[in-house]
């Protein structure tokens, strides 16, 4: 008994010096600290809002550059799930890049723009994680909010728009409210989608869950309850597809999304339209945002 | 000699309502402006640039203001006057805003511009009052850094708790508009409050005539 014990403390901590982190820049920008960590054979993007456990944004497996290494990064697939062809996608919070650059693959015809506020994040994306833009890969430096309203009065419209801007320990509380969805849905297709990256735990969740509803009427939600992440996949139209439907696109997709590290599968089990909050929960609004305080308060 | 207690305590109570009040606005104006020109740096360069120049102007004219024949009749004007301009805010904001943003790309000039129209005019009104608060306590030279003292330190108080009042809590329970009415009613009642005061002043400034 004891004699196991110590062998798993001397594995537990050859494992950690394993896993130790190194440091390969860092840098000040005017949002954030940001730091490039190269972490076993992942190379990661880390925004550095506390010192135990900071916050993640991207990370690049070196030995299999095209893996997507976080699950949620993968869940967003379901977005390609629901619908296979978009040839117009937004892209709100860039990050490593490497969401938009594993579509420019899968899609070789579809436009991909990302929306960044900050010009440090676009920099680092393209000197470590071999993000390319290119006629069809288009960032834009601006805030998401005022890129959608222009987006409006230029009358773009996207088919997949992906919701990527809140990094775990900050959310900018105006890209979370009812009038901002509904500018974001006023720029999506007639057949658009919308898959946001948001939170499964604390007192946010159920707020932010009658907002989304009460702007898109019934969506469906991927949990996963471990990482405190969930995905939120809304429609313009407000129908939602069988779940049939997703299963034979995710058949034919399989095969592709295999070398992201995407397992369809996985995703497919998670889809859920469930209604686990209150009927009257109250929602969020530009006029009440509080979401950084109620992402506090944990339930 | 001097003023009653009672008098001194409420124009201290006023200045620091004022205090409290100018950092509610202020901090409401990030959550007024974002959903128009965002989050950024600029946007909050923006609001306390207009915020600073507005309260320096608003120092300026109230102590001019005060020169001649200061009463609580004036005074009381003061607040009345922030709490009305505080109304475009409120009915207009929207509005001002949208059509700022359809005419200006650079969120920069458009957040300026934005906070300008939004808040300068109800921030001059609230710059006033402080010099003017001065001019009613002090009764002699030789305590009239005592008194103003005092009255920046009751008032910066009370701005540090709206501060942290409004940061912490109240955009937790209210919306931003409730919020806003709630300041607006503060003023009318504060203003209201201090005119009903005219006869005991103008008594004390008759005093203070006499005893000149």
């Amino acid at each position: 008994m004891r004699a196991s014990t110590w062998t798993s403390l001397l594995l537990l901590s050859l494992f950690n010096s394993l896993l130790v982190a190194k440091v390969v820049h860092t840098e000040k920008s005017l949002y954030r600290n940001i730091s490039i960590v190269k972490e076993a054979k992942n190379l990661c993007m880390v925004f550095e809002t506390r010192k135990e456990n900071p916050p993640y944004q991207t990370c690049r497996d070196e030995t299999q550059p095209k893996r997507l290494v976080f699950s949620y990064t993968q869940m967003i697939m379901s977005g390609l799930l629901y619908h296979p062809q978009p040839d117009n996608i937004l892209v709100i919070g860039l990050g490593g890049g490497t969401l938009p650059m594993a579509l420019s693959e899968l899609l070789p015809n579809a436009a991909i723009t990302s929306v960044e506020i900050d010009p440090a994040v676009i920099r680092l994306a393209k000197e470590y994680f071999a993000y390319k833009e290119s006629d069809r890969v288009i960032t834009a430096e601006k805030d998401a909010r005022l890129f959608v309203k222009r987006a409006a009065i230029k009358k773009q419209s996207f088919d997949w728009i992906i919701l990527d801007a809140y990094n775990g320990d900050y959310i900018p509380e105006h890209l979370m409210t009812q009038e901002f969805l509904q500018e974001v849905k006023a720029i999506l297709a007639p057949e658009g989608i919308v898959t946001a990256n948001t939170f499964s735990v604390s007192q946010l969740y159920a707020y932010e869950s009658a907002t989304y509803q009460s702007v898109f009427g019934d969506f469906y939600n991927l949990k996963q309850r471990s990482t405190g992440n969930r995905i939120v996949l809304a429609t313009a139209n407000g129908e939602l597809k069988s779940l049939e439907k997703i299963e034979q696109n995710a058949e034919q997709l399989a095969e592709r999304l295999r070398p992201y590290g995407v397992r369809t599968g996985r995703i497919l089990n998670r889809f859920s339209t469930d209604k686990d909050w209150p009927d009257d929960q109250r929602v969020l609004t530009d006029q009440f945002s509080p979401a950084n305080l109620l992402k506090f308060d944990r339930e | 000699m001097g003023h009653s207690l009672s008098f001194r305590l409420h124009v201290l109570f006023l200045a620091f309502c004022c205090g409290f009040s100018i950092m509610t606005v202020e901090l409401l104006g990030g959550k007024i402006m974002a959903p128009y020109f965002g989050g950024s740096i600029y946007v909050w360069g923006s609001i306390i640039t207009v915020f600073m120049l507005a309260l320096s102007i608003g120092y300026l004219l109230g102590g001019r203001w005060s020169i001649n024949r200061p009463n609580n009749f004036k005074y009381g004007f003061l607040f009345i006057l922030s709490a009305l301009l505080l109304l475009p805010m409120i009915f207009f904001g929207e509005a001002i805003m949208n059509l700022i943003f359809e005419h200006f790309e650079d969120p920069r000039y458009g957040s300026l511009l934005g906070a300008s129209g939004l808040f300068l005019l109800p921030t001059i009104a609230m710059g006033m009052i402080a010099p003017y608060s001065v001019r009613l306590l002090v009764l002699s030279t030789a305590h009239s850094g005592q008194t103003a003292g005092f009255l920046y330190f009751v008032s910066t108080i009370g701005s540090a708790l709206g501060t942290i009042m409004t940061s912490f809590f109240l955009v937790l329970y209210f919306e931003i508009n409730t919020i806003l009415w709630a300041v607006f009613a503060t003023f009318l009642i504060a203003g209201l409050s201090i005119s009903l005061r005219q006869s005991s002043l103008q008594n004390s400034m008759d005093k203070a005539e006499v005893e000149k």
